[in-house]
Parts: structure tokens; C-alpha cells; sequence
């Protein structure tokens, strides 16, 4: 579903993104892993049009997203880094206006709006301004907002970011039900979470895709079994300089 | 019709968002406010003695020069503050819908306080007999001329996420393009410049196409003027945004 080649982002002379090459088929949950300023972010972001590649290919479903962005953006439902909403709308506003974009229309509209504030657990706060939510349930109502159409292909950066535990929890299996049936690509910086619910993992440092397998393949590789412990030996943070 | 389908939704939200905060109705009172202290108070309407709206409408680029940037700069600086734009430009919309849509959104809130003018129109009515065909092609110019400030603070609001720059460098612009046709100005140009390039500098200003309307002459070259104006400034919007994608 998603097929991404040769992808290369450069900001001025820093390469964010260096040569980046994967596929994700329906039935997949792939995670990415690396540390901060690894390029996770910009490759999502790539992969959902917003910002164009340097160089490289991206098709979802089919669909070029150069080339033809808006079929291909059709399939898509994102959940941005840091979940924005529009602060001054209220969260049934919102997903009203997220459904409406992605051509819901009258009962269909309202039916896709109650079974996301279902999922997301939205009932207390629906027409209670952005602005005004928790950090959570402005996450949550970000990813409702991602999940609207019902979309075959899921991007999201970071989704328990800032969830508490019992919503993390709830959050991992809503991925992984979904993920039997769609393909999804989420970041995340909780190993566990990649085991719970990944059927793949790619780590990425300085921009490179550095391991590239099932959670059981990468841990492994290391003597005690522990992913945190491959995750360590492979990457290096942002501030050491590449030699 | 799918991209008119996308752009109404954009003009709901933003028309919505004018609404749900005290920031429209603010507005609508100081628009009203200031029309009539300047059309009554400086315009000399009452003794003018003649049935016109000529104080009304020379006011407006004035007016117009703080009000519609402070209409027009949270466009597309508030997107990039909250990060909204990245969720609107991954959804199937075309860069050009959000745009236009954002755009008409904010002409459609001005042309709404143009209509709550309506009470002067009917005092002059009420008073003597005006021409109406002229009052008509001045709110017809006063609507082109308020599209045409608002286009530069879309633009403006595009190159930054903080709404005060936005508006600082929208009202500069639009200054310019009042400066440059303003007659004290013109006047004391052409004592240093060659008479013919400060008219076609003049020829840049919305002062010296939003005469005709004042006298209520609809002439096409300044219709033409103003559109040219709001489409150069929203073509301009779309490559700022996608510069700022790039990165
Ligand atoms: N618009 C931009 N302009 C310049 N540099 C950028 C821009 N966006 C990202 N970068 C740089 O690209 C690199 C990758 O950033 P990115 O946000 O993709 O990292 P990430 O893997 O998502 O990190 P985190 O785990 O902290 O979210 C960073 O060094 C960042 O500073
Ligand atoms: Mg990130």
C-alpha cells in the first residue's frame, strides 16, 4: 500500500532524510524507531505529501503523491507530531470539518463522527473548545480527527505521546486491531509499544535506515534479548557529529 | 465541483471561527464606529449639503489600511502557529482551495460589514435625492478595494507565524499602494521625478482606481486593477506556502 524509494530530504546542507527506502502492505503495523532529529517526523511527512522529498518516490496505494496527491491523500488518515487542532473550534467542530473534507456527507458524516468519538473515548468533551482540552484529549481528538474516513493507510507520529497509561494501553490495541486490516506506520520513542504491537520495525539515525525487521529478529541481536539494548548499539543521538 | 465542495467547507470554518469569538463582533463595532465618525465628524457630511456618499467612501483605503490586515492576519500565521496547516494540506485539498477558500471567507465577513453601512445610504436617501447608481458602484469599488488589502494580508500572513509581523508588513503594503496615487504625494513627486514614471507608479495604486468608483464610473480597467491585485497576491500566497513546505 505504501511503497517509498530512494527518499532524500535535505534541509539547506543537513541531510534529515538520506536515501530511505521501504514498503508497508495492508495487514502491516510498521513502527519507527530513532532517536530525536532521526528524521522520523520528516519521513511521515514526506509520505503524507505535506512536504516534498529532495528526491525519491513515494506511491500510496497506487498513487503517485507527487504526481497525483489528492487520490493518493484520500486513502491517507494522519495524525500529526504534536496532535494540532484548530484551538478556537470545538472538538465535534472539528471532526465535523475533518469529515466534511474527506466528502462525509449528512448521516454518513454523522455516523463517522459518532463512531470516532466512540474509539476515542470523546463523549465528555465534545463541544467543549480545543483549546480548552487536556494534552490528551487533544491527542485523542487529533487521532479521531485521522480516523474519520476510516482510511486503509495510517500514519501517525507519536500517538500515545501523551496519553496516560490506560489511554496508551487502549491506544496500542486500537492500532493493532486496525493494523489486520490496514497499513499503518507509527513513530514512537516506547520499545515496548513496538513489540506489543509492530509486526515490523524500522530504526532510523541521523536520517539512514539503520535496522529494518520484526521485533524478534532486531532483539535478537542483542545477547540478552532486549530491543533497548540493539536500539543503543545502533544509533547515536542528534548531538554526536557523524564522522 | 468537488473543489467548490472543499472550498465551502473552508469558508464555513473560517466564516464560523469569525463568529464563535467576541474578535467579529468587535470588529463590526469599530468598523461602524470609525465609518461614521469619519463620514459625519471629519467628511463634513452634513455640510457638504449635497446629496452624496462621497465622505463615506474617500475615507475607506484609509480606514480600510488597519482594519482589513487585522482581518487578514491570522489567515494562514495561525495555521502555522497551531500547526493546523499541516493537517489541512494532507487532507485532499488542494493548496489552491485552502487559499481561495480562507480568502473568501474574510471578503465575505468584510462585504457583511460593508452591508451594516446600509444606514448612511438610507440617511442620504431620506435626507435629499441622491444618485444611487453612483452610491452603488462606490460600494462596489469599496468592496474591490477591501479584497484587495485583504489578498496582501493573506500573502503576508503566509510568510510568518506570528500574527503582529504579519500585520505590521500587510499594512506597509498596502500604505504603498495608497502612497504611490495619493495626490500630496504624486504632487510632490513630480517635482523631483519625470511627470510620466510617477504616473505609472500612480497607476499602482488602488487611490487612483478607486476614484472612477467614487464618481460611480464602473470602468473595467480598474475592476481589472483590483483583480489582477487579489490574484497576484493570492498566486503569490500559494508559492510562499509552498516554499515553506520545502523547507
Ligand atoms: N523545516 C525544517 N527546517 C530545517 N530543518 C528541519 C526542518 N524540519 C526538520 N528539520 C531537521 O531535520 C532533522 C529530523 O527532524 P525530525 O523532526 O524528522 O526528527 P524526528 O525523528 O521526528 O525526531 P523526534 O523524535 O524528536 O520527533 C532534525 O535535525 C531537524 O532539526
Ligand atoms: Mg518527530
Amino acid at each position: 500500500m505504501i511503497r517509498v524509494e530512494n527518499l532524500t530530504k535535505a534541509f539547506g546542507p543537513k541531510l534529515a532524510v538520506n536515501n530511505v527506502s521501504f514498503t508497508v502492505e495492508r495487514g502491516e503495523v510498521l513502527g519507527f524507531l530513532g532517536p530525536n532529529g532521526a528524521g522520523k517526523s520528516t519521513t511521515m511527512r514526506m509520505v503524507t505529501g505535506f512536504i516534498p522529498p529532495t528526491s525519491g518516490k513515494i506511491t500510496v496505494g497506487g498513487h503517485d503523491m507527487l504526481e497525483n496527491p489528492l487520490p493518493a491523500k484520500r486513502l491517507l488518515g494522519y495524525l500529526p507530531e504534536n496532535a494540532p487542532g484548530y484551538a478556537d473550534m470545538t472538538v465535534h467542530g472539528f471532526l465535523s470539518f475533518a469529515a466534511e473534507l474527506r466528502g462525509l456527507r449528512g448521516a454518513a458524516r454523522k455516523r463517522a463522527i459518532d463512531r470516532v468519538v466512540e474509539h476515542c473515548l470523546l463523549e465528555n468533551v465534545l463541544y467543549q473548545t480545543i483549546d480548552t482540552l487536556s494534552k490528551g484529549y487533544k491527542h485523542r481528538t487529533c487521532l479521531a480527527q485521522s480516523l474519520i474516513h476510516d482510511p486503509d493507510i495510517l500514519i501517525m507520529d507519536e500517538p500515545t505521546d501523551g496519553l496516560d497509561p490506560n489511554q496508551k494501553h487502549d491506544v496500542r490495541n486500537l492500532i493493532k486491531r486496525m493494523g489486520e486490516n490496514k497499513a499503518i506506520i507509527f513513530s514512537t520513542h516506547i520499545l515496548e509499544e513496538v513489540e506489543a504491537v509492530c509486526s515490523r520495525v524500522i530504526i532510523i539515525d541521523r536520517g539512514r535506515i539503520v535496522a529494518n525487521g520484526t521485533p524478534k529478529e532486531l532483539k535478537a541481536r542483542s545477547p540478552e534479548g532486549r530491543l533497548e539494548d540493539v536500539f543503543r548499539a545502533i544509533t547515536l543521538p542528534d548531538t554526536v557529529k557523524a564522522h | 465541483m468537488n473543489s467548490w465542495a472543499n472550498i465551502m467547507a473552508i469558508v464555513k470554518r473560517e466564516l464560523g471561527g469569525y463568529f464563535t469569538s467576541p474578535i467579529a463582533y468587535v470588529f463590526l463595532v469599530i468598523f461602524l464606529l470609525l465609518t461614521g465618525f469619519f463620514t459625519f465628524t471629519v467628511g463634513n457630511f452634513f455640510e457638504r449639503g449635497e446629496a452624496s456618499l462621497v465622505s463615506f467612501f474617500t475615507w475607506h483605503p484609509w480606514l480600510y489600511l488597519f482594519l482589513v490586515p487585522a482581518v487578514g492576519m491570522r489567515l494562514w500565521s495561525e495555521e502555522r502557529r497551531l500547526g493546523t496547516m499541516e493537517l489541512l494540506l494532507t487532507m485532499p485539498v488542494t493548496t489552491w482551495q485552502a487559499i481561495v477558500g480562507k480568502f473568501l471567507a474574510s471578503w465575505l465577513f468584510l462585504a457583511l460589514a460593508l452591508v451594516f453601512t446600509f444606514p448612511v445610504a438610507v440617511t442620504v436617501n431620506w435626507l435629499g435625492n441622491p444618485d444611487n447608481g453612483v452610491i452603488f458602484a462606490g460600494y462596489v469599488g469599496s468592496l474591490f478595494l477591501a479584497g484587495s488589502y485583504l489578498a496582501v494580508s493573506c500573502m503576508t500572513s503566509a510568510m510568518t507565524r506570528n500574527q503582529v509581523i504579519s500585520f505590521i508588513v500587510s499594512v506597509l503594503i498596502c500604505l504603498f499602494l495608497i502612497l504611490a496615487g495619493y495626490t500630496p504625494v504624486t504632487d510632490l513627486l513630480t517635482r523631483f521625478a519625470n511627470p510620466r514614471v510617477v504616473e505609472v507608479v500612480a497607476a499602482f495604486s488602488v487611490m487612483t482606481h478607486f476614484e472612477g468608483f467614487q464618481r460611480g464610473v464602473l470602468d473595467i480597467r480598474d475592476l481589472v486593477f483590483f483583480v489582477s491585485v487579489i490574484g497576484f497576491a493570492l498566486f503569490t500566497t500559494g508559492v510562499i506556502i509552498r516554499n515553506h513546505r520545502a523547507g
